[in-house]
């Protein structure tokens, strides 16, 4: 099957990991493979981040997957294609974080630690 | 991960264990409840708590449901020293508020602070913001400020990076809010940056920049191909993290693949060859090895290889590349992943465009029409046909023709819409042997009936009117195809055309004797939609021309109750009037009345206007081309066809006015809805109009000698009896008198540009056009106000109402408005017909007020409508003695006004001279002594009587000045007058 799909003025490009598809909308000119890239790219750096992500992680931790968007993509355009410098700007943020008494994850705590990963690649 | 707010994770766990969807809401009220009591509640909220319930808003929201509260309290987060409490007061707001929220000036505000803080975690929080609404305030507030950070020296890595894109975000939302300035020079420069993600991410901004401005940024050409270079060269070990899957930086290579293509080829020979050995580069690592399995290394690879392919093929110069890149995209052709075949269709569609490499291209033809055939993705299939519509020419034309005319049958109803549309194209451009052009079409319709558009059939009867030669071939053929047992109504349609008008050339053969050639129309008259059945009466009527042995007949059917008493008014009506036609005319009238059809103008054809708004970019890629190959001396000029194939590729010179006359009798009359279909001006009909009004059922021997006065269609004239009627009902709604103009008027410059034209675009802003094209006979005028949808959304609740800010003009002016729909889809365009009858002379200008709701936001555009008393005005010839006198008799003070005023254009004799006569005056010669002056004679032309004017006009060359004296009957026209035209010289 073919990834990309024309819709209205804009193409869609999508890649599904498991039970998740993930979507962009591009313009006419950009470019189709790319695009396939840059979600693989915004997977990885969920991967990284989470340590085998699910979709759980992106549910319960959705403004996460926000702000790793944005340090990854901004207005539309990739911004920092390195893995290591979003990962390190992430890992910045969450020093800045004040209440580190927490010590478990949210997840262990429902005892939903032990999903497998739904990355495929 | 560490961070955790545990309420929201219970509540999201909550929500979803919730077994159904009731559940699922009960669960989201409850929490809503509870938020709204902690919110409203009397103990103050840590930040913690609102950061937590904010959180749950956004989930609430992200899960489909409207959030109409907490929105303050976000703000409210922004002032926090916490980060991660600022943060997802960001993120709500980036989220959620809607940039017209009044909340946003508070929000501005914080956003200064944070651009303005020292920590660069906060500067980058407000610049991510601000670049994920991107706001036109925001421009107007931020545009000015973001450039420093992006070129100060001890801005961090990623400031500059956010700086960037959120200017870019920002030029895009409103470019002139953007100050270019010392910073764009500097900005260019950012190529050279150290550090990548810097460069990555400064390229978007100049690319955009670039659009705007190409020769400011020049210098960017040679920066982006020595980086590019530095890019292609290194070893993938070089680039360390910017290597993805063992490709050197294939984001970065990519945006100045695509920066290089605003620009021609370099003209520096060393900076070319460069950038040649750049791609070169590039395509020869498409032939190496693979250095690794993975998709995404082949992906990453291959988007490279195919933006250089996009380079080359815009550069359009180096033929050794552009055979390259063909062959590289025919190996793709057949690759077995169908990501790179779809890509390879669609860049080859490009590729067949260069004259260089369009025969390389029509090499790969067999493999594209095989998979047209056996292709089973529907995009693929899409880009097939595309490719095969790009490459064909008239030397391959008939078998793409016959090869797409075997998809059509099979293909998927989503494309044949578009699929019957190229078919018809090319048939028509390619045409050497018109029969075969016959043969297409009456096959699109056989296999696509339902998808031959309006447009498809009207251009093979136009082209069969043009063309003599295919006439009776054209008669055969179709009364062929009626012999079917079942054929789609649109064959009937053009059946009926085309047997009206030349069913006599095939007369001669017994099998299609002029009784079997009427049988066989009526017998499908029954099964046909009410329009067609009213086609059918005018080809009967034409019948009766060409065959006066089947007249009874034909009268036996005008006169039955079925058609004399129709239900429908314009059935009802032409048999009404062709009923009287057949029964009293001699012959002599009935020919002279029903003559042959004039040809018709040759112009593009409207097909191809249908299909470029369908795909516009690769329509106008395959325009260029076809304009370059005319450009070169040798292609097509021995050619036969050539000439015939001209008017679609260029528009050439009108055939002449003489195709006017009758052409609306029944084409037109398909379709009272759009009459501009054929492209055609149905000239006249307001006077037809106006003797037409009498009713259906008796006066149809005024309405004959209407018709032979006027020389205009029964069929419009009876189509205005209808359009007058509910005019009438509607008037209430669209015209208002005296009420306040809604906000200011816009689009003031254009009007001016009116009073001496009666077309053209009015007013034009980013959603909407509105055109306008009048035309003005006597005392009454007709004014087209079209309304061009520009978005790809539509326009809701589109309404429009003629408002008249001085109450005399109710007296002076009898507006009626037919009305448009409320609704104005994508890209769609309606018109609305305002018919004006000038009573007595006016002053003042009635404005047009335009409501409708875009993207949920309601708009209202007031604008003057182009409607002047000088339009009323009929030029007036006359001799110096009369003149004279005249001008003598009309010099009591009000019936005189001069002005004496700076010229407003340059003093050109010419020009001058277009303008007077375009304003209505007559330009007299041999009556001023001075030959620079202008003098000439007009009469307004009002329901209450004529108004005589005159005028003469002295221009003053040295002082660049012009004295303009009117003379007119009427106290106070004199003055309009003068008004009017000294805004036009």
């Amino acid at each position: 099957m073919c990834s990309f799909l024309e819709w209205k003025e804009l193409k869609i490009v999508y890649k599904r990991y498991a039970s998740l598809y993930f979507c962009c909308a591009i313009e006419q000119q950009d470019n189709e493979l790319l695009c396939l890239e840059v979600i693989h790219r915004y997977v990885e750096l969920l991967d990284k981040y989470f340590g085998s992500v699910c979709e759980l992680d992106i549910i319960f931790n959705f403004e996460k997957a926000y702000f790793m968007l944005d340090e990854f993509i901004l207005g539309g355009e990739v911004q920092e294609t390195s893995k290591k410098n979003v990962l390190k700007a992430i890992a910045a943020q969450d020093l800045l974080q004040e209440d580190s008494n927490e010590p478990k994850s949210v997840l262990e705590d429902l005892g939903l630690a032990n999903i497998a990963s739904a990355l495929s690649s | 991960v560490k961070d955790s707010m545990r309420g929201l994770a219970v509540f999201i766990s909550d929500i979803r264990n919730c077994k159904s969807k009731e559940a699922e809401e009960k669960r989201i009220n409850k929490e809503l409840a509870n938020i709204r009591s902690k919110f409203k509640g009397d103990k103050a909220l840590d930040g913690y708590q609102k950061k937590k319930y904010v959180c749950k808003l956004l989930f609430i929201f992200l899960l489909g449901n409207d959030i109409d509260f907490g929105h303050m309290e976000a703000v409210n987060l922004l002032n926090s020293n916490k980060y991660t409490e600022k943060q997802i007061g960001y993120l709500f707001i980036s989220v959620l508020i809607s940039e017209n929220n009044e909340l946003m000036r508070l929000v501005q505000q914080n956003l200064k602070n944070d651009l303005a803080s020292r920590n660069p975690v906060h500067v980058n929080l407000a610049l991510e913001c601000i670049a994920n609404i991107g706001s036109k305030e925001m421009a107007e507030m931020f545009a000015p400020e973001i450039p420093k950070l992006l070129v100060m020296g001890d801005a961090g890595d990623t400031v500059k990076q956010s700086a960037a894109l959120c200017l870019l975000k920002l030029f895009r939302t409103a470019p002139e809010m953007v100050p270019l300035g010392d910073w764009t020079s500097r900005v260019i420069h950012l190529l050279n940056d150290q550090h990548m993600g810097v460069v990555t991410a400064a390229v978007s901004l100049i690319e955009a920049l670039v659009k705007r401005n190409p020769d400011d940024f020049k210098g960017c050409v040679s920066l982006s191909i020595s980086r590019l270079a530095r890019i292609v060269t290194s070893s993938y070990t070089d680039l360390q993290d910017y290597t993805y899957y063992f490709v050197p930086a294939p984001w970065l290579s990519v945006k100045l693949l695509r920066l290089l293509q605003n620009y021609p080829p370099p003209e520096d020979t060393t900076v070319r060859n460069r950038l040649a050995e750049c791609l070169e580069t590039i395509l020869n690592k498409a032939v190496e090895p693979p250095k690794s399995k993975k998709v995404q290394h082949s992906n990453a690879k291959n988007a490279v290889l195919f933006e250089a392919i996009s380079l080359i093929i815009h550069m359009d110069s180096d033929p050794s590349l552009l055979v390259r890149a063909c062959s590289q995209l025919g190996q793709f052709l057949s690759n077995r992943e169908t990501n790179l075949r779809y890509l390879a269709l669609e860049s080859m569609c490009l590729l067949a465009t260069s004259e260089f490499s369009h025969d390389a291209v029509k090499r790969h033809q067999e493999t594209v029409v095989t998979a047209l055939k056996s292709e089973r993705d529907v995009s693929v299939r899409q880009r097939a046909v595309d490719l095969l519509y790009a490459m064909c020419d008239r030397s391959n034309a008939e078998e793409i023709v016959g090869e797409m005319l075997t998809y059509l049958e099979t293909a998927d109803y989503s494309i044949r819409g578009e699929l019957v549309l190229k078919i018809a194209i090319l048939a028509e451009k390619y045409a050497s042997d018109y029969t075969w052009y016959v043969d297409t079409i009456l096959n699109l319709i056989r296999l696509a009936g339902d998808f031959v558009s309006e447009e498809v059939w009207y251009r093979v009867i136009q082209i069969v009117i043009n063309r003599e030669d295919v006439q009776a071939y054209a008669a055969k053929t179709v009364f062929e195809a009626l012999e079917a047992p079942a054929c789609h109504e649109n064959m009937v349609k053009v059946g009926g055309y085309i047997l009206g008008e030349f069913g006599n050339l095939i007369a001669g053969d017994a099998r299609s004797s002029p009784s079997t050639q009427f049988q066989l129309l009526h017998g499908k008259f029954h099964l046909c939609s009410p329009p067609t059945r009213a086609l059918l009466l005018s080809a009967y009527i034409k019948l009766v021309n060409l065959f006066p042995e089947i007249r009874e007949d034909i009268i036996a059917v005008l006169e039955s109750d079925a058609n004399l008493r129709n239900s429908n008014v314009e059935i009802q009506q032409r048999a009404s009037e062709y009923l009287s036609l057949a029964r009293n005319s001699t012959q002599d009238v009935l020919a002279t009345v029903l003559e042959e059809m004039p040809p018709f103008p040759e112009r593009e054809s409207s097909i191809l206007a249908q299909l470029r708004k369908k795909k516009p970019a690769v329509e106008d890629a395959i325009r260029v081309r076809g304009e370059k190959q005319q450009q070169r001396p040798a292609s097509g000029a021995a050619d036969g066809a050539a000439a015939s194939a001209a008017p679609i590729a260029a528009t050439p010179a009108s055939g002449g006015g003489g195709g006017v006359k009758l052409q609306g009798d029944i084409a037109g009359a398909e379709s009272n809805t759009d009459s501009d279909l054929l492209g055609l001006d149905f000239g006249g009909s307001a006077p037809a109009a106006a003797a037409g009004g009498g009713g259906a059922g008796g006066g149809s021997v005024d309405l004959l000698s209407s018709i032979l006065d006027v020389g205009v269609s029964s069929s419009s004239s009876s189509s205005a009896a209808p359009s007058a009627a509910s005019g009438a009902s509607a008037q209430r709604k669209t015209v208002v008198v005296g009420a306040g103009a809604s906000g200011s008027i816009v689009g003031e410059e254009n009007w001016h540009k009116f009073v001496c034209k009666n077309s053209g675009v009015l007013y034009e802003n980013d959603i909407l056009q509105v055109g306008v094209k009048c035309d003005y006979q006597q005392s009454s005028g007709r004014i087209v106000v079209y309304y061009g949808n520009k978005t790809p959304a539509p326009l809701a609740q589109f309404a429009s109402v003629i408002n008249l800010p001085d109450s005399s003009l109710t007296n002076q002016l009898g507006i009626q408005v037919k009305p448009v729909g409320d609704r104005v889809g994508a890209s769609e365009q309606v018109n609305e017909v305002i018919t004006v009858d000038c009573m007595a002379e006016f002053f003042a200008c009635p404005l047009l007020n335009i409501r409708f709701v875009y993207s949920g936001v309601a708009q209202s555009i007031t604008l003057k409508l182009p409607l002047t008393i000088n339009k009323f005005m009929q030029s007036s010839e006359m001799d110096s003695a009369t003149f004279f006198q005249h001008w003598k008799q009309l010099s009591q003070p009000e019936q005189e006004c001069q002005k004496i005023f700076q010229a407003k254009f340059p003093m050109d004799a010419e020009t001058t001279k277009t303008k007077i006569l375009g304003f209505g005056f007559s330009l007299l010669s041999n009556i001023d002594s001075n030959p620079a002056n202008f003098v000439g004679a007009g009469i307004v032309q009002t329901k209450s009587g004529n108004i005589g004017s005159l005028f003469r006009l002295e221009p003053n060359q040295q002082a660049q000045m012009y004295r303009l004296t009117v003379h007119s009957i009427k106290p106070g026209v004199s003055k309009r007058l003068c008004e009017l035209l000294e805004t036009q010289i």
